[in-house]
């Protein structure tokens, strides 16, 4: 995957110097090991900033769809999927947008990385599948496929679902027999220990908001949680608050969520906050036979009628 | 100011002992992090963290904190009439604050309790609380506490600086109340002055020498203000930011808080919340109209607040201290040492 930089980077002048596009937004390299930051190229030189590498692991959609004019977006399988949810959504018209289409071999898990080391990491770098990391003691190396976020591990969709180009050659997709094997899990718990599981789940939670400003599909111009007048939610650290925080905006990801994983990268607190989302996605599967972000011209389940819903009360 | 030392195998027992005279807050591990708690019960700090993934402050300053009550039951004399909530300023002690972590509280101090206002809930917590610092031997690749008047050993705002010698502690005794809790603990074994302080001393330049970053803020104060508000790489600067509040949260110098009132039944409260000055709610007028309205001017607030109008106003160096939390936790690795140095050389084209 490191090796399609070479190709992202000569597609990005390209486009920029035929004035295709006015930016192209990708991610360039931290100033830390294991870090990445999104960035807007504007002219041909610039484009060596760009980098692609298993630390890619926000989502870019957002980005894109607050840009004037039209830009190039360096787009993973969940990335593309929430630029087509913009599209249907209206965030974002497909003429105003240029997919340069990454297909994906999974974002690593950072914080299991970090569990490795009882000092900081200093170093990391990557060659295929090796991982190479390095802290002020000692070494190791890891294959990647044992260090990617959970969300990737589950991903079926590891190649772009709409793009103008490709950086590189697609991969081969993986079926599961079991989709969500975290949620059958949560599922499995008898009702006590699923409310704890919850409750566990949001007990470090600083209300930074991290998860949602991250979340491609939290783009409304004010979220529930900041509406001033009348408030909707309370502000301090009470649980029932931070946690109808949490849970509203699962239900207000319902049947759109990709699962791309931004809002466990983001959190600073460690909350797998796809916990929530996920049980959802699992629903708009099974009772609708839908995934979020496969075709621009679908409109999302909670937001069409069909004869065939599964729920008796709306026929 | 004394040396005392204190064998680990005697640290839990006087620990507990404290516990009859103070409440205790220290580093707990809490999955992969550590977290500053009470330590509730029997739990003992754990003292060989690397670091807290959020400061102390928040013992002085909880994230959400009751400041007044009042009945609203109108049979209740004054009801309607906001008293005091009766909060616990008894004697607290917090266990192993990393020295960068006690020099913020020295820089929120100066905001908290000042000539014209006190800040009653702060300056009570602050008066009951003794710092009981354990300097950094490790310090870790984010750490540039040597460059903004910190480091591994300072002791500014310390009552009492603990160095780790493997099989025991040297506790370098600061201030009276370092004295009274090393008092109630039982630790009374003094030790030479004179080989203590050199000990203390070789420490601090073997873990300075580990700091290999090095922030440049010599320029700030000189700079005009208008001219660094109005550079012009604010925009490149906020690009990335998604405006959630993991830096101002996660830093032990951040101290802005909003005011919410609540009721339950009869019995309402006011109590004040950590905010933050990336949330376009936290400058919104009641008008609907917002003087940081966009992104970037969200993003320049932080970073002149921090490094340029705290500068100017108090003359005691810039509004960090160098833990490199921030650096850590943003989402997108927003560098605030890259952004101290971007002001630091900002020159004026005109």
């Amino acid at each position: 995957m490191d090796t399609c930089i070479k190709k992202i980077r000569e597609l990005s002048a390209e486009l920029l110097e035929k004035g295709e596009v006015q930016k192209v937004i990708g991610f360039a390299q931290g100033t830390i090991p294991m870090a990445t930051s999104p960035i807007a190229i504007e002219s041909k030189q610039d484009t060596e900033k760009l980098v692609f590498n298993s630390t890619c692991g926000l989502n870019l959609a957002n980005y894109a769809s607050k840009q004037k004019g039209k830009v190039a977006i360096i787009a993973k399988g969940c990335d593309s999927r929430n630029i087509v949810t913009h599209i249907v959504e209206n965030q974002i018209q497909r003429d105003q947008i240029y997919i340069i289409g990454v297909p994906c071999t999974g974002m690593v898990d950072k914080s299991k990385i970090a569990t490795l080391f009882e000092d900081e990491i200093t170093g990391f770098t990557e060659d295929g599948n090796t991982l190479r990391v390095t802290s002020s003691s000692r070494e190791e190396i890891l294959k990647k496929q044992d260090y990617l976020r959970e969300n990737c591990l589950y991903c079926t969709h590891k190649n772009p679902i709409l793009y103008d180009v490709l950086a590189t050659e697609l991969v081969e997709e993986q079926m599961l027999e079991k989709p969500f094997p975290d949620v059958d899990r949560i599922e499995a718990l008898d009702t006590d220990a699923k409310w704890q599981h919850f409750e566990n789940l949001t007990k470090n939670c600083i209300r930074c908001y991290a998860c949602r400003n991250a979340c491609p599909l939290c783009y409304c111009p004010t979220c529930f949680v900041d509406e001033a007048g009348p408030q909707w939610v309370g502000k301090g650290q009470n649980k029932t608050d931070v946690n109808t925080f949490h849970y509203l905006r699962a239900f207000h990801c319902a049947g759109r969520c990709t699962d791309c994983g931004a809002c466990v990268e983001a959190c600073p607190m460690g909350i797998n906050v796809r916990d929530f989302t996920r049980k959802l996605n699992k629903d708009a599967l099974e009772l609708f036979g839908w995934e979020a972000g496969l075709d621009i011209t679908k409109r999302p389940p909670l937001d069409a009628y069909s004869p065939e819903d599964p729920d008796d009360f709306i026929k | 100011m004394k040396f005392i030392t204190i064998d680990k195998k005697n640290w839990t027992k006087g620990i507990d002992k404290s516990r009859g005279t103070y409440r205790l807050f220290g580093p707990v591990k809490d999955k992969n992090w550590c977290m500053i708690k009470e330590l509730d019960g029997d739990i003992l700090p754990d003292m060989e963290y690397n670091e807290s993934v959020m400061s102390a402050k928040s013992v002085l300053f909880p994230q959400s904190e009751t400041i007044l009550n009042t009945s609203l039951n109108e049979s209740v004399e004054d009801h309607h009439i906001m008293k005091r909530a009766k909060n616990d300023y008894t004697a607290r002690a917090v266990l192993g604050i990393r020295p960068y972590d006690a020099k913020a509280i020295q820089l929120v101090k100066m905001n908290f309790d000042t000539k014209e206002y006190k800040d009653p809930y702060w300056c009570d917590a602050y008066e009951a609380t003794t710092f009981v610092g354990m300097a950094i031997t490790k310090p870790g690749p984010f750490d540039f506490s040597t460059s903004v008047d910190s480091g591994p050993f300072c002791e500014e705002g310390l009552d009492i600086l603990l160095a780790d010698l493997d099989d025991s502690f040297i506790a370098k005794i600061l201030t009276p109340k370092g004295e009274s809790f090393a008092a109630a603990c039982g630790f009374d074994s003094t030790i030479d002055d004179k080989e203590s302080q050199a000990l203390f001393d070789i420490l601090r330049k073997e873990a300075e020498k580990n700091i290999n970053c090095r922030v440049e803020t010599d320029k700030l104060k000189e700079k005009n203000l208008l001219d660094l508000h109005g550079a012009s790489f604010w925009d490149d600067l906020a690009f990335s930011c998604i405006n959630c509040g993991t830096c101002t949260y996660v830093c032990p110098t951040c101290w802005c808080f909003d005011i919410q009132d609540e009721a339950k039944l009869k019995e309402s409260s006011r109590f004040r919340n950590w905010d933050t000055c990336m949330s376009p709610l936290f400058t919104r007028h009641a008008t609907g109209h917002n003087p940081r309205g966009v992104k970037v001017q969200r993003v320049r607030q932080r970073f002149m607040h921090k490094l340029k109008y705290f500068l100017d106003k108090y003359d005691q160096g810039i509004m960090c201290v160098g833990c490199g939390r921030c650096v850590k936790s943003c989402p997108v690795n927003i560098d605030i040492r890259e952004v101290c140095h971007t002001m630091n050389t900002y020159e004026k084209k005109d």
